[in-house]
């Protein structure tokens, strides 16, 4: 069926624009369909192979549905204690200066056990590149409340929504490491178009340019659907993402060159 | 005359059918197929010649199953 339309004369190795970097794995993920995991994966591997230092880059994978990072990645990662991932990126970083460091982290890893290390790898200001996967909800675990699920928004935790006076306010992360003096670059995208894919790897590629520097830590939010921990077809779950997420957590960059971006957030 | 036209191959054993790719293509050159992989998703596939070899879909496919060509084809 698919070969009634193909073109020979156009399908030739010289004419490819477009294919999976070498640098991924060639192995099914173990993502749901359409998880925005996938493509952060993509751009981070192609941003590594654009900049030529696979053999001089590590990488931290956390805990939760992207713990399985490192049969993806083909370079070297380390799998660091739950929500420990910027503390063990700090050592390596020490350990070896000249490497480039990145640690992959969810929200439920980053945000709500493993908050201390963050802000506090942020405030020292170390030298790493932290990718923070957001997607409202604790995925691996069958989509509980996680600190960044919305208000009113619902999860198996919190069926009739997340109730704020007795369930708390959701923790934007990224505006908060933001106002660190330690930290250079934080920006906030997303995966689900592919505008958007296109300036998250120009912000991945500036965060490993920026570490070659030495200018300080960047922190780069990529706000992600969970279509099955949101009980929604993967399209739908992006559309959802882009009536309720984004008016909360506004896209773009928070702070460039260790500057604030004033805008009315 | 010269016109830029693409083409498109999908890995069709680890497409996921999560149906991305048919909303990011501009020419909807991507439909879903009635039959299923070995690991029993309806995979995508290529339905007309209107590809420009755009790399949308390319883009934003979780898994990564679409290579992308491109060529500028001389027509009279």
């Amino acid at each position: 069926m698919e070969e009634l339309f193909a073109k020979p004369e156009i399908r030739k190795p010289e004419n490819i624009v477009y294919k999976k970097t070498d640098l991924m794995v060639d192995r099914p993920l173990s993502y749901c369909p359409g998880c925005g995991h996938g493509t952060a994966h993509r751009m981070l591997m192609e941003v590594i192979e654009e900049m030529d230092i696979t053999e001089k880059t590590i990488g931290v994978s956390p805990v939760g549905c992207s713990v399985l990072a490192y049969d993806f990645l083909n370079i070297d990662m380390l799998g660091a204690a739950h929500g420990r991932a910027p503390a063990l990126a700090t050592a390596i970083k020490r350990m070896w200066p000249n490497h480039f460091v990145f640690t992959y982290q969810g929200d439920g890893d980053l945000a709500a056990i493993g908050t201390a290390e963050t802000i506090h790898a942020c405030n020292r200001g170390e030298n790493i590149t932290i990718i923070f996967i957001n997607n409202g909800i604790y995925g691996m675990t069958g989509g509980q409340m996680a600190p960044t699920t919305l208000p009113g928004m619902r999860s198996s935790t919190s069926p009739y929504g997340r109730d704020v006076p007795t369930m708390g306010h959701p923790l934007k992360m990224t505006e908060l490491v933001a106002h660190l003096p330690g930290v250079y670059y934080v920006t906030r995208q997303s995966v689900h178009t592919p505008n958007n894919v296109r300036k998250t790897k120009k912000a991945i590629r500036k965060a490993f340019e920026l570490q070659k520097e030495n200018k300080g830590l960047s922190f780069i939010e990529i706000v992600s659907n969970c279509n099955s921990g949101w009980k929604m077809t993967p399209v739908q779950s992006n559309k959802w993402m882009e009536e309720n997420m984004f008016p909360f957590y506004q896209l773009g960059d928070i702070k460039v060159d260790g500057k604030l971006i004033e805008v009315a957030r | 005359m010269a016109k830029i036209k693409g083409d498109i191959v999908i890995n069709t054993e680890r497409c996921k059918g999560c149906e991305v790719c048919l909303a990011a293509c501009p020419f909807t050159v991507i439909a879903m197929s009635k039959e299923v992989n070995s690991k029993g998703y309806h995979f995508a596939m290529k339905v007309n010649d209107e590809c420009t070899g755009c790399t949308n879909c390319a883009l934003v496919c979780p898994d990564g199953v679409i290579t992308v060509y491109r060529a500028k084809v001389t027509t009279e």
